[in-house]
């Protein structure tokens, strides 16, 4: 065999193995028809079908009937691609007509799809992404997003550990766009000394050579956003090299009920920080925590509770603008933000992103066994994100 | 930097370096003697740990599900050279690559099939789960002494049996001239299966390691195959020597390349641009180095004289 032909052969070979590893009529409109675009395969997919599965409970609670009118709900899987995003998007607003677009997680796909939605008199409303540019200066007055904005969380976070007065903070996340914006989002509330700033590989999966570094900073304490499956292998490398009972955990979109039964006593005793627990004690987030359990048998996580308030915020703005006919009439009932919410409180700021309390939580084990988080506390109150001033929007 | 902090730095790129020389083990044995380029060997790597998930959680004994899952391992990776690998060593390599890719979707959809598409999480159990402090201040997992011991045991015995057994001479005969083997009346196709159901056992070896480690999920082996291709190209094709030596080089420089670099750009530029241009820096530095060792040997550090 000639060298050459050996070279292509092995740089073909290469080439494919790493290409693997990252591949109406005018009747209807008396029918409410939502897109619910969200990723349920591949391994993100326990993220995709809790949200499904919230999302069908809140229909059944409210009859299958959002405000009232017949509803006709179009699921698509976007496998955690842009461009099959963008697909499902196109076809569901082209040949099904629908009038709602929701259910996407990622940032990435938001951004994709978000200028075709929002062009084309269709309502994007996000139930989970909350990338920093739409909600500045590219917000839209046919956007809505009802779970978060990206940076809330670490603020809260950094807001805490400056008020518990915690110094030399060593900080990591993923070396991509979220990463930078979440440790960002973390510096921007922080007032103490950082010790290290570390990014690491998106989908890294073994963290020990950055843990003997951070073992040997000597930090007081470490903030970590590693959302699903790199924080569970951090979480648990971080326990098996004995330092979570030696330096405290703090996370962001980290430790949840996703990555909770993975961890298990590896992430007992950490904290986070989020805009939902499932203990919180309102009667909407108690109707809707022990409903999930029951028909799932799992402790939703908070994508779940996301999509549960995406069904009452539409059932409830449809309901109180009469219909969906009148757009200007059904923007300003969403705008109301006033539907029942497992949250507790919302409200809307002026760029259509929420306003809202974040908690602090705990990781803690239940007698019967299991693993939750538990509210220790409102860090932030009716807390904002930092890029609603930009918007130019005004109602 | 703290001389220590290297020393631990050096274990852990130590560690990296024996699971990466486990499933380029295989890979170069198929490789150097069979001709054969073998994609799908990162789905063995996957084979191993699902068995050896599985096994451990039906026999509750962690130390008996990983020995099971060794002869496991086995027989799946002669089981794949019988069926699907026998009728490819004469067919172009092109073909080879196609068909070995196709096993790969294959592996990846039966592992979906049997255990589901999501991740699983497996722990160790107490007596491996603790540390040594072998390094003043800084208490090293036992689990990750543990995989340094097994790999540096499976490279002596690899040697040994290339080296110093009749069946090693067989494999480094069959890696000059296997038609001359042939001819001289040695059974190469019982040979080959062997040899790659042997590499199939290093390779689902590291699969087991690593499972505790992070997590068992389809698709799991092919960043690492990526990685073992380096190291083989690096280290010779063919040669078990050179595939050590090249991965304990891509271990380390991996390693120390993810710690160092970034500390060492901010040395030089911004602390923002050193974060951002340090890990993507560091994630070039092996194929860097691989460019770098193909200028001045373009055959690899150890090649094996293949015909």
């Amino acid at each position: 065999m000639s060298k050459h032909k050996l070279a292509q052969t092995i740089g073909l070979a290469a080439g494919l193995a790493a290409g693997l590893t990252f591949a109406a009529t005018a009747s209807m409109a008396e029918t409410v028809k939502v897109g619910f675009i969200t990723t349920l395969s591949g391994p993100a997919g326990i993220i995709g079908k809790p949200m499904k599965n919230a999302f069908e409970l809140g229909l059944d609670h409210i009859g299958g009937r959002l405000g009232g009118m017949d509803t006709e709900i179009i699921y698509g899987d976007d496998k955690r691609k842009p461009d099959v995003a963008k697909q499902l998007v196109n076809k569901m607003i082209k040949r099904d007509r629908v009038h709602f677009v929701s259910g996407i997680i990622w940032s990435n796909l938001l951004m994709a799809v978000h200028g075709t939605v929002t062009r084309s008199n269709t309502f994007l409303i996000s139930s989970n992404a909350g990338p920093s540019p739409v909600a500045g200066k590219k917000c839209s007055k046919d956007f809505f997003n009802v779970a978060f904005q990206n940076d809330m969380m670490p603020e809260g976070m950094g807001k805490y550990m400056t008020e518990k007065k915690i110094d030399n903070v060593y900080i990591m996340a993923p070396n991509y766009q979220a990463g930078k914006d979440m440790l960002k989002g973390f510096k921007r509330m922080f007032n103490g000394k950082i010790v290290g700033e570390v990014y690491t590989k998106l989908g890294q999966k073994d963290y020990q050579a950055e843990i003997s570094a951070l073992r040997a900073a000597k930090p007081t304490a470490v903030f970590i956003f590693l959302p699903g499956g790199m924080g569970i292998n951090f979480v648990k490398q971080y326990a098996q090299a004995g330092l979570s009972s030696q330096i405290p955990l703090y996370s962001a979109y980290t430790v949840d009920a996703i990555s909770l039964p993975a961890l298990k006593d590896a992430a007992v005793g950490t904290f986070g920080v989020q805009h939902w627990s499932p203990d919180l004690g309102n009667s909407v987030n108690r109707r809707f925590v022990a409903d999930y359990r029951k028909k799932y048998g799992k402790t939703p996580p908070f994508y779940a509770a996301q999509a549960y308030d995406t069904v009452m915020f539409l059932d409830t703005a449809i309901r109180n603008a009469g219909g969906i006919s009148d757009r200007a009439k059904l923007r300003a009932a969403m705008r109301a933000g006033d539907f029942p919410t497992t949250r507790g409180t919302f409200k809307f700021n002026n760029n259509h992103f929420p306003v809202q309390n974040i908690y602090l939580r705990e990781a803690v084990k239940e007698a019967d066994g299991s693993y939750v988080t538990k509210t220790r506390g409102v860090i932030l109150s009716a807390h904002g994100d930092a890029y609603a001033k930009s918007c130019g929007m005004k109602w | 930097m703290d001389p220590l902090l290297l020393l631990e730095q050096a274990f852990n790129g130590l560690q990296f370096g024996v699971m990466l020389f486990l499933i380029a083990a295989g890979l170069t044995l198929v490789f150097g003697i069979m001709d054969l380029v073998n994609l799908a060997h990162g789905a063995l790597v996957m084979i191993g740990a699902y068995l050896a998930t599985t096994l451990v959680a039906w026999t509750d004994s962690f130390i008996l599900g990983m020995i099971l899952a060794l002869p496991a391992t086995f027989a799946v990776g002669a089981l794949v050279e019988i069926v699907a690998l026998r009728t490819l060593y004469r067919r172009d390599h092109l073909d080879q690559v196609l068909a070995t890719f196709g096993l790969i979707l294959f592996f990846n959809e039966v592992v979906r099939i049997i255990w589901g598409p999501i991740s699983l999480y497996s722990g160790l159990p107490d007596y491996l789960s603790g540390h040594v402090e072998i390094i003043p201040g800084a208490p090293y997992p036992v689990f990750r002494l543990l995989i340094i011991a097994v790999g540096l045991a499976v490279a002596a015995v690899i040697y040994f049996i290339v080296a110093h057994t009749r069946l090693g001479m067989l494999i480094r005969a069959g890696a000059s001239n296997n038609e001359m083997v042939g001819a001289l009346g040695v059974n190469i196709k019982t040979l080959f299966t062997f040899v790659f159901a042997l590499g199939a056992v290093f390779a689902g070896l590291a699969g087991m390691m690593l499972g505790p480690l992070t997590s068992v999920e389809p698709g799991m082996g092919e960043p690492l195959l990526i990685l073992a291709f380096v190291v083989i190209i690096i280290g010779g094709i063919g040669s078990i020597r050179g595939a050590f030596i090249a991965a304990i080089i891509v271990g380390m420089s991996d390693t120390m390349g993810r710690v160092l670099l970034p500390v060492l750009l901010r040395a030089f530029v911004s602390d923002a641009a050193a974060d951002t241009a340090g890990p993507a820096l560091a994630s070039m530095l092996i194929y860097i180095l691989m460019a770098a060792i193909l200028v001045v040997r373009p055959r690899g550090l150890f090649p094996a004289r293949t015909g």
